[in-house]
Order: C-alpha cells, then structure tokens, then sequence
C-alpha cells in the first residue's frame, strides 16, 4: 500500500520536474535562438534550429515531443558540438558517480566515529571541540571548503594536484570537499540519535547484564541509532549530487556538474536542461530508494503501517 | 560567549562597511601598478588581478551581499507564508494542489533549480535575485502550512469562527501572531542561506557581474590567482567565514531563546 501511493506521487513529481525542465528553455529573455546562435548565425542556421528544437510548434505539441523523445533516450543535441547529448551524460555521469560515492564514504568514516565520540563525551570539552570543528567547519559552503583544502593541500604543502583528472590522487581533494560536508551533518545526527537511544531501559538492561561498554554501544545502542542516519545519508547523497556542480568547477572535474556550468556558459541550453533533468532525477530517485530501504529496515514503521 | 563573539563579527562587518562609506574608498579604481600585491600601507588587504583594493571590495561585496539577502528574504518570505497559510487554512483540494507544487520544487536539490533559473534569465544582480525567489518560497510554505493545519483547531481561532469572524481577520488576527517567532527564526537561517547561494550563483559566474564586487566572484577569481598570490583567496575566504559563522549562530542563539522547536 505503502508503494503504491509512494509510486502514484512519485510520478506526479516527475511528471512535474520534465515539465519545470520543459519551460526552462521558454523563459530564456527574447528569442532564444537568437541568445544561443548569436548575433552573426546566418537566417538558414536560425529557421534549422528553430525547426530542430520544435520552437515554431504549439507548446503542448512541443512538450509532447519533448516527453516522446525522452522516453526513448533521445535529449536532443549540443548546440555547440552537434554531439547527441545522451552520449555526453554517458561520458561524464560515472565522474560524478565516483566522486559521489568516495565523498559518501569520507563522510560515513569521519562523521559517524566523530558522532559517536561526541555522544560518549556528551557535555565535555571533546564534545565541544568536535560540534565546533567538525560541525561548524565542515559545514562552510563547497565553494569556500573547495579553494581552502586546495591552498593547503595543492599549493602549500604539495602533497595533492591543484585540480584536473589526469592523476589518481586528483579526486581527493574534490571528494574531502564534498565528504567533509557530508561528515558535518552525519556527526550532528549520529551524536543526536545515539545521546536518544543510549538513555533508553534496554541499555541499561545491557550493561547491568554485564556485557562489555563497545558491545552495548555497537551492538545495542548504535543498531537503534542507525536509522536516522539511513534517511539523512540518502537525503544527503541529493545534495551531493548538486555539491559536485560547484566542486566539479572548482576542481575541473569533468562530471555532470562541470557539464552543466559548462554549457550555461555557452547558452547550450539543451544540454542545461538535460543536465538539470538528469540530477533531479537522481535525487528523487535516490529518496525513493531510501524511503524503501527505511520502511523495510525498520519493523516498527511496517508495522505501525 | 558564543552569541558575544557572533554580535562581534557582525557589528565588526557592520563598521566597516559604514567606515567604507564614510572615508570613500573606491572599490573599482584601477591601479595596474599594484597588481596582486600584498597587504601593505596603501592597500591594507593588498590589492586583486586588476590592482583594485581587495579592502574596498570586500566592504562593497557585503553591502550587496546583505541587500540581496535581505530583499530576497522578504519577498520569499511573503510569498512562501502566504501559500501556507492558504493550503493550511482552507485544506481539501487547495492543500492538496499547492502542496504538490512545493513537492515538485524540493524535488530539485539545493541550489540546482536557482543555477537553472539563473543559466536561463541570464547574469545580473536583479536576475539572480528573481532565481533566488522563484526558489526560496518553498520551505516557508510548508513551515506555514504545517503550523497553520494545527493552529487552525485551536479553540480560539474556532471561537473567532463561530463569531462571525471574516476569513482574512482569522488568518491576520488570530493564526499569523503565533506564526511570528518560528518565521524570525527561519528568516535568520534563510538570510544566511540565501548568502550562500548568491556567493555560490556568483562563484560560479552566473551571479553579479563584474565590476560590481561581490565575495563570491572575488573567491573565484581568487582562485585563479591561488599559485601567484595566496593572500588573496585566504583574505577573502577567512572574511566569508566569519560572516557566515556568526550568522549561522545567530541564528541558533536566536532559536533557543525564542525556544522554537523546527521541524522539517
């Protein structure tokens, strides 16, 4: 039952964020063949254009072709290089994707140990110091948190690439970026969640049964905590996926957030639009999946529904 | 002292961009003898790839910065309560329309949908202002919406009702009063937000424009510069950070003193 709501409302989601990426291109000031061909395209280039994008058809008919392309993977073609753009999001989507998933798992292993830590020292000086830094720190916007590790790192002390792909330790820097962020809020929630459950009878149920104090906290108390966490890793991996638009420019990181500043900067409007669909997407299509994942790992919730 | 330190930094920024004002420094005076040098007697903070006063500029960048701030705010602000407090109050078809809107929208991550709206409307300060209320409205309506559904059973908006009470006078009188503190606090979280993503839109190029100074352009230019002058991105990342800082505690202070509890 769960599902099938969750699916009919998923689809009116969707159904609205093609349409939203859909009118991008209509509220482009003037004519919009005009802003991307330019001042000197001849009229010959200006009529194909306008004929390719569907432009001179109503806007329902547009919309419809647009939808009837889509469906079978077609997202139209680079203005710039006459690329199909589909074969451009096959190029740069695993970049993203691996940058994602490393700054997942930097995140997972600083934030979720900080968490932990910080719970245990609740109200002593290490708690203090771990919500200031880790939490407050990491919390800086990627656009800061990108060029400061990147003075540190690259330029003062050497031990990193400035940015590009080309060596393999070029991903680090991008991927702290990103899982530093990450990390901010997984300390915050891990210590939260943790500071709840280690309160509850079972808990003291344990200890007076005499198991050892890393036991209780992994196997009892952090299995508990463990939930919330699932939600906001999933909520968060969202996020990420629109972090990696700035720290992919930052450090040239030839992933789908790179191609999107890329193709704004060349009024490549197809490829915006393909690229804002394709992380939106991303995004709904990950909560989905952890909404699911929360509902079948936690027996009270499928009970309670 | 937490809440000392962030008045500080913010009465600090503050001054200085009064000082600014008052002693006329000239963010966009040219100086192509001083390119990029180090902070010195002419140049307090030194000077950028143009040999403009990093100083100068980062007092203008504020100034903007915290007018666009402000202004989005408001109008964000207005707009987002005024949804809520609509579908909230009247519920039934209306709730269930306007809320699946707000759906579409948080259907896009973070700043994605406002870099969207800002590829397509072109650069500029009043366009990225427009992206950014086209986008921010959403997490006022449903805050509003969600206290409203509540607040509308209270029994004394139901004593109103049952009085004859118009529908605008129920809304105004008796449901947007108690509404009052949880929005200060979102204003204050959303002032900081809506910084980060004009600095963000900025960095990125899709911002404010040179020769209006702005810090997110500057840290990107600063960028640039890293390997010739580190001052520069350091100058200016360290000021972003303590801006950014004492507003964000600002606004946790603000949050336990008004004791309102967020639930998103």
């Amino acid at each position: 039952m769960f599902i099938i709501k969750k699916i009919s409302n998923l689809a009116t989601v969707i159904f609205g964020v093609l349409l939203l990426t859909f009118l991008l291109i209509h509220l482009v000031p003037g004519d919009p063949v005009d802003v991307m061909l330019g001042e000197s395209a001849s009229t010959a280039d200006r009529v194909q254009l306008r004929e390719d994008l569907g432009l001179n058809q109503p806007l329902i008919q547009q919309f419809g072709s647009y939808l009837r392309k889509l469906s079978v993977g077609d997202f139209g073609y680079s203005i710039q290089t006459k690329t199909p753009i589909i074969e451009l999001i096959k190029m740069r989507y695993p970049a993203t994707l691996k940058l994602a998933f490393l700054s997942l798992i930097i995140g997972l292993s600083i934030g979720i140990p900080l968490g932990i830590y910080a719970a245990l020292k609740a109200g002593k000086w290490q708690d203090l110091v771990v919500t200031l830094v880790s939490v407050r720190l990491s919390a800086m916007p990627a656009f800061w948190l990108g060029p400061m590790l990147m003075l540190i790192f690259a330029v003062w002390l050497g031990w990193l690439p400035v940015s590009g792909m080309e060596s393999k330790a070029s991903i680090v820097l991008p991927a702290l970026t990103l899982g530093f962020g990450l990390s901010a809020i997984l300390t915050r929630m891990t210590r939260t969640s943790l500071l709840e459950v280690l309160n509850d009878d079972y808990i003291r149920t344990a200890r007076a049964k005499g198991i050892s104090e890393p036991n209780v906290i992994i196997r009892h108390a952090l299995r508990a905590a463990l939930l919330p966490i699932i939600t906001i890793v999933g909520l968060q991996m969202g996020g990420l996926l629109a972090g990696t638009v700035i720290t992919e420019t930052i450090f040239s990181w030839d992933g789908i957030g790179r191609l999107l500043v890329e193709s704004i900067e060349k009024r490549d409007y197809p490829v915006t639009q393909a690229c804002v669909l394709v992380v939106a997407l991303s995004y709904v299509l990950v909560n989905l999946f952890t909404d699911v994942l929360y509902r079948l790992a936690d027996p009270r919730v499928k009970f309670a529904s | 002292m937490i809440k000392k330190l962030s008045l500080f930094i913010l009465g600090f920024w503050m001054i200085a961009v009064l000082a600014g004002r008052v002693l006329q420094f000239s963010p966009n005076h040219i100086d192509l003898n001083a390119i990029l040098s180090l902070p010195n007697s002419t140049y307090l903070l030194g000077t950028d790839d143009l040999g403009r006063s990093i100083l100068a500029r980062l007092l203008r960048g504020v100034e903007v910065s915290f007018l666009v701030a402000i202004i989005v705010t408001l109008v964000t602000m207005t707009i987002g309560v005024f949804i809520g407090l609509v579908a909230g109050f009247f519920g039934g078809k209306i709730d269930r329309i306007l809320m699946q809107i707000t759906d579409i929208f948080l259907a896009f991550p973070g700043i994605l949908l406002a870099i969207a709206f800002s590829a397509v409307l072109g650069p500029g300060l009043v366009n990225l202002m427009i992206a950014l209320c086209i986008t921010g409205w959403v997490s006022y309506a449903r805050l509003t919406r969600g206290q409203t559904l509540s607040l509308r059973n209270r029994q004394h908006v139901q004593a109103a009702e049952s009085l004859g009470a118009s529908v605008p006078r129920l809304i105004i009188k008796h449901i947007l009063p108690l509404l009052a503190s949880i929005l200060v606090v979102e204003a204050t979280y959303s002032l900081a937000s809506v910084m980060i993503a004009e600095a963000s839109l900025s960095f990125l190029g899709l911002g404010i424009q040179s020769p209006d100074a702005s810090w997110g352009a500057m840290l990107r230019d600063a960028v640039r510069y890293m390997l010739v002058a580190p001052h520069y991105v350091l100058i200016v990342g360290l000021s972003l950070m303590s801006l950014i800082l004492a507003i964000n505690l600002g606004g946790d202070y603000l949050r336990d003193k008004l004791d309102v509890r967020t639930e998103k």
